[in-house]
């Protein structure tokens, strides 16, 4: 390099990182929106999803989004009894499926099956499988259609009202409920979302 | 009170009842159907299983509401000659030790033979493990299983 090239250079180096911290500051906000970087500034939205993971890892979540080969049970995540199995549809193997014991409402009693309409786990193809992932990788998960049951970020809102997944609030005696409130819970998803569903690393 | 219409082994049937009243005291108590029995109450053993279209269903947890309009089989309509597979595999292996388990265990075997005509021993342990039998018999429930499905399949 001589000496002559000196002024340019400096010239090229400065119009370079102006171009490039103007084309940062137009990208950043889409960055952040698609949830791939964190970097300051979107506190609230890893505040929200964290909410909402303390929902998605309870054990009435998690029992079912699970990669074991099929349901578990109680607050310990433990095997369900009488070895039930996802199936080839997650509505259990033939002649002991889901519906066999699970009604559309709970049991009365203690340790009578829980019930609520459309009662089965994610289909074997996509298994939403939430057990023992952090909760940056849950995060991902959950925004990834592959991974989530083909959703949008939208789609996950009206998922989160159907009739199984309120059941989690009224999940008959003896069982835990998840440690928000079903309007809480709904509340900080699309907080989430409208504050760019951004991801813990 | 309400009135629900079943179909039960065949034949249509109106019950004037309390619809959350369980289907087993129904079949049992209503229709006199007592092959089905009653183990747990609670859909953990099995005893208390018939089909409901087809599928096979725990009938002590199951509110007779739920089934309206649905065709339901018991033990005593596998077949009215004992000429179900199942029936005569279990008789050719002589499962039962106590028996009161079996009409269940039977029913989830049909269940499981009408959508797999040759399961393997761990598609039987699959579909049976919801049926319990204090006596042990369950080494000759997957042989019977076995046998009834190469009737099934011989009679073809």
């Amino acid at each position: 390099m001589t000496r002559r090239s000196g002024p340019l250079l400096l010239l090229s180096v400065g119009a370079s990182t102006a171009i490039l911290f103007v084309g940062f500051a137009y990208l950043s906000p889409r960055v952040f929106a698609g949830g791939q970087s964190n970097a300051g500034g979107n506190e609230k939205s890893l505040q929200a999803f964290r909410a909402v993971a303390s929902v998605l890892t309870s054990p009435r979540c998690l029992n079912c989004h699970t990669s074991y080969g099929g349901p578990l049970q109680g607050d310990d995540n433990h095997p369900h009894a009488m070895n039930v199995k996802r199936g080839v549809d997650g509505k259990g193997s033939a002649a002991l499926r889901c519906l066999a014991c699970h009604q559309t409402e709970n049991g009365k009693t203690l340790h009578s099956p829980p019930g609520a309409a459309d009662w089965q786990l994610p289909s074997p193809k996509t298994p939403m499988a939430w057990k023992g992932l952090s909760t940056g990788e849950l995060c991902r998960t959950l925004k990834d259609p592959a991974k989530n049951g083909n959703r949008s970020l939208q789609d996950l809102i009206p998922h989160m009202d159907t009739s199984l997944v309120r059941w989690a609030w009224n999940p008959g005696p003896g069982r835990t409920v998840p440690p928000l409130s079903h309007d809480e819970f709904v509340g900080r998803l699309k907080e989430w979302i409208e504050t760019g569903a951004a991801c813990p690393q | 009170m309400e009135t629900i219409r079943l179909v039960v082994n065949g034949q249509p049937r109106e019950l004037n009842i309390d619809p959350a009243t369980p289907l087993l005291w129904v079949l049992r108590e209503q229709l006199g159907l007592t092959g089905t029995k009653f183990g747990c109450g609670m859909a953990l053993c099995g005893a208390c299983t018939v089909h409901v279209d087809g599928n096979a269903v725990r009938s002590c947890v199951t509110p007779v509401k739920a089934v309206a309009g649905k065709r339901i089989t018991t033990i005593e309509g596998l077949s009215s000659d004992r000429s179900h597979p199942v029936q005569k595999a279990w008789l050719q292996v002589q499962v039962p030790q106590c028996g009161y388990c079996q009409p269940g265990q039977m029913m989830s075997a049909a269940a499981l033979l009408a959508v797999n005509a040759k399961p393997s021993d761990a598609d039987i342990d699959d579909a049976m493990a919801g049926n319990l039998c204090r006596c042990g018999t369950y080494a000759r429930i997957r042989k019977a299983i076995h046998v009834a499905a190469e009737l099934a399949r011989s009679a073809k």
